[in-house]
């Protein structure tokens, strides 16, 4: 109730500012679109709600079309298909099976790291120069660390398994060591100023999306069996502590992908914008629209990114919502809902568990290998926590936990604040501010400083959502 | 082999930095361990609220500054510190009384206390960016050096030189008398006994008459008393930036976890397991080894396990092992 006259009153106000010249017509649908929600939700019309919220997002993104450019506003729709994508992964991990992961960067980071090492075309001679030194390494590595773990499951408890752990693991180590390093220092000087990397599988980059899937799938197993036995709290910091551990080695390990040098000029599943300019029937057809060849080109390419991310997003949604209504997805609920009576049904909640925390991992990873393909190039110094793990959280919370529309929902309606809400607090700095002295310090700060307005937005969202609904804009049912 | 010049290497570039880190690591766990003890969930809010804190420290001290007011050799950071304290106490009695104390009433479960620390989280790191920018600040003055390199050369005659930066210095004696105060409080007055027995057994504790709100306030008091404490010393140690706060909530919880959540004696044992695991680690022991070894055996590498890039996966892996074999921590900690 409280939460329908809020989102009435919140939404026309949204409209007209995102709509600006044709702010009045957008505000009467807006208005239309939340007295629909809140006739829907008080005559409990489960599709009527649905429908206006899903409209309330899609007015917003098409005011934003209208008003400011519609390249941004495509913009927004790309990145909020891929949000889209990332909610349903921590959906199905927090919603469906009650788990913690606030990791959710180090998966998106790995999604990225997948599409350079499939798609990047390989670099010459670096896998004579060291590259299968350091895959041996890398191998000695892993052997040590299950040389440990089976010394600890056969050996008798006592000091001579304890010895025997040490001395495995510090053998191990130097091993590792005196193989690895000779093999990074040849791999890292080979023309370092634009390559010093193994380089990729030079195969297609949409096959990269799949494989951005596997690669966080595999990191999430081997994280999932040391980590997933600890209780929800101690599994946050697990998660928290293994984001930055992948994106601390995304940044340092020069030859996996060039660090904090970053790759740029990753392949594209789509046209080339220069290619569009100079091919003639592009050129026609646009001007046959009237719109300028410029213009066109780069939404063009931005169009044809949303119709791959939008069957992606469409595929993994069906998958998600059969995979909900499916005996397993009542298995998963029931064991979320109460472990020890889900236990003592027979269900084996651990291996369930590391079951949803892979296939989730799997579709955030999948997500970062979408966005490293829209952004052209990796760049691990910009992976940030607020960014990638807590607004994700943030869209699944606001959208509805445990239901996949609903996190679906969150993911374009957070993003559209997210990234409208800087423009917002500049406006709204400038109207608080209009009345100072024009050289005033404590106006240029306050304007300044409105860049930072969506963090406190996206908390006071976060809060009010979780004060006055908690359960979300669409509900679990 | 030159024994005492590797002593002064080691403390110089390990024992020295370890000890100042350890204890602002210690402050910061205690206020994670002391809410999770009482209101029993986990403050991913808290590194920016020793953000926050030391944010307030930082205008202060300019503020001081400005007005010509010093402390002589000591940084006019101490003289703005209760000051800072003050207004964190009063940001996280607001919060409480506007968010937390809802879901108690509610008695909501822990893990929603955590996401709605989230929230907490966001609206500060929000509000500091927004009032002092994200970028680095320096407000450390003062003497730099208790003793430098060069003086410590000239007193001893020793090759290796040692250096101890006021900042370090005043980082253990600050925390020591913050800790001895806390413990104190905790052991010796009503209200201190009347939070242990809270955190001990709720139920008990309500029915012996003890007031839940009054013991939640004195909580949220100390709790913002040492997160102002361990972010102004960190900030005069190192530099104060909003996002290094935001990042030192990982090795916070994972000394609170290590010693034992819950266990106000176990957060310092873990701040200190954690910071020296990392220095150690992360440190080239090159320098060490050079005395310490006969010239014949003497390494030629850096002798460096990790690099300091990786010391968040340090404190990683010391949680992991702690968890693995002793589940509540090295110190008895509590679980809800």
């Amino acid at each position: 109730m409280i939460w329908g006259i809020l989102a009435s009153l919140a939404v026309p106000i949204l409209g007209v500012f995102a709509a600006g010249s044709v702010g009045f017509v957008t505000a009467i649908v807006e208005v239309a679109l939340a007295w629909t929600y809140w006739h829907g939700a008080r005559t409990k019309n489960e599709a009527l709600t649905n429908f206006a919220l899903f409209g309330i997002v899609a007015v917003l993104i098409l005011a934003t079309g209208f008003s400011q450019s519609w390249n941004v506003a495509v913009l927004i729709l790309n990145m909020g298909l891929i949000s889209a994508i990332m909610a349903l992964g921590v959906n199905l991990q927090w919603g469906f099976a009650g788990l913690f992961n606030v990791g959710v960067m180090g998966f998106v980071a790995l999604g990225g790291l997948a599409v350079v090492l499939t798609s990047a075309a390989p670099v010459e001679g670096a896998w004579s120069a060291g590259g299968w030194r350091i895959v041996i390494a890398l191998l000695a590595g892993a052997g040590t660390i299950v040389a440990t773990v089976m010394v600890r499951q056969r050996m008798a408890a006592g000091r001579a398994r304890n010895i025997a752990t040490i001395a495995i693991l510090v053998v191990g180590f130097f091993l590792y060591r005196g193989i690895f390093d000779p093999g990074v220092a040849a791999v890292e000087a080979i023309n370092p100023a634009l390559q010093g990397n193994l380089g990729g599988l030079n195969l297609p980059v949409l096959l990269a999306w799949p494989m951005g899937g596997l690669l966080a799938a595999g990191v999430a197993w081997l994280i999932g069996k040391t980590a997933l036995g600890l209780r929800s709290d101690y599994l946050a910091i697990a998660t928290l502590g293994i984001a930055e551990i992948i994106i601390a080695v995304m940044k340092n390990e020069d030859w996996l992908a060039r660090g904090v040098k970053n790759v740029v000029g990753l392949d594209r599943p789509v046209p080339y914008e220069i290619d569009l300019q100079n091919s003639s029937t592009f050129i026609n057809r646009a001007e046959g629209l009237g719109m300028d060849v410029a213009t066109a080109s780069s939404l063009f390419v931005k169009l044809n990114y949303s119709i791959l991310f939008a069957v992606v997003l469409a595929i993994i949604f069906v998958m998600a919502q059969l995979a909900l209504k499916s005996p397993w997805g009542r298995m998963m609920r029931a064991i979320r809902d109460n472990e020890v009576a889900a236990e003592a049904m027979g269900k084996d909640v651990t291996n369930r568990h590391l079951q949803i925390f892979v296939i989730g991992s799997a579709v955030c990873g999948i997500a970062g290998a979408m966005m490293t393909t829209l952004d052209g190039q990796l760049t691990p110094g910009t992976y940030n926590p607020l960014r990638y793990t807590f607004l994700i959280w943030v869209m699944v919370i606001v959208g509805g936990s445990g239901n996949n529309l609903g996190a679906v929902l969150g993911g374009f309606l957070i993003w559209f604040l997210w990234v409208q809400v800087e423009p917002m607090g500049l406006w709204l700095m400038e109207v608080i501010t209009s009345g100072m002295a024009e050289d005033s310090g404590l106006k240029k700060h306050l304007i300044d400083s409105a860049a930072h307005m969506r963090l406190l937005t996206m908390g006071v969202i976060l809060l009010l959502v979780l004060r006055f609904s908690p359960r979300g804009l669409i509900p679990e049912k | 082999m030159d024994f005492l010049n590797a002593l002064v290497a080691l403390s110089n570039f390990v024992i020295i930095p370890a000890i100042a880190y350890g204890s602002q690591l210690a402050l910061g766990a205690l206020g994670v361990t002391l809410i999770y003890g009482i209101l029993r969930f986990s403050n991913f809010a808290h590194g920016d609220t020793m953000a926050f804190g030391a944010m307030i420290g930082v205008l202060v001290t300019w503020f001081l500054q400005s007005m010509g007011v010093s402390f002589g050799p000591l940084p006019t950071a101490l003289l703005a510190l209760p000051f800072a304290i003050l207004g964190t106490m009063a940001l996280v009695l607001i919060t409480d009384r506007v968010v937390y104390r809802f879901y108690r009433e509610q008695k909501a479960k822990p893990v929603i206390l955590v996401i709605v620390s989230m929230g907490v989280m966001f609206i500060m790191n929000g509000l500091v960016r927004f009032i002092i920018g994200p970028n680095d600040q320096k407000f450390a003055d003062g003497e730099r050096f208790i003793i430098s390199v060069r003086e410590f050369k000239a007193l001893t005659g020793l090759k290796e030189g040692l250096a101890i930066k006021t900042t370090q210095g005043i980082t253990v004696v600050v925390a020591i008398i913050a800790v001895a105060l806390l413990f104190w409080f905790l052991n010796r007055t009503r209200t201190g006994k009347s939070m242990r027995a809270y955190s001990d057994n709720e139920d008990l504790a309500l029915l012996s008459g003890i007031n839940p709100e009054r013991v939640v306030m004195y909580t949220w008091l100390i709790v913002a008393a040492l997160a102002t404490t361990a972010g102004v010393l960190y900030g005069l140690d190192k530099s104060f930036k909003p996002f290094v706060y935001f990042q030192l909530l990982l090795p916070i919880f994972a000394s609170a976890i290590v010693g034992g959540l819950g266990s106000p004696l176990g957060a310092i044992a873990g701040g200190f397991v954690i910071a020296f695991s990392e220095v150690t680690i992360t440190y080239a022991w090159k320098k060490v080894l050079k005395y310490m070894l006969p010239e014949s055996l003497e390494p030629s590498s850096l002798v460096q396990l990790l690099s300091t890039d990786y010391k968040f996966a340090v404190s990683f892996v010391i949680l992991i092992v702690v968890l693995l074999f002793k589940p509540t921590g090295l110190f008895k900690g509590k679980s809800v």
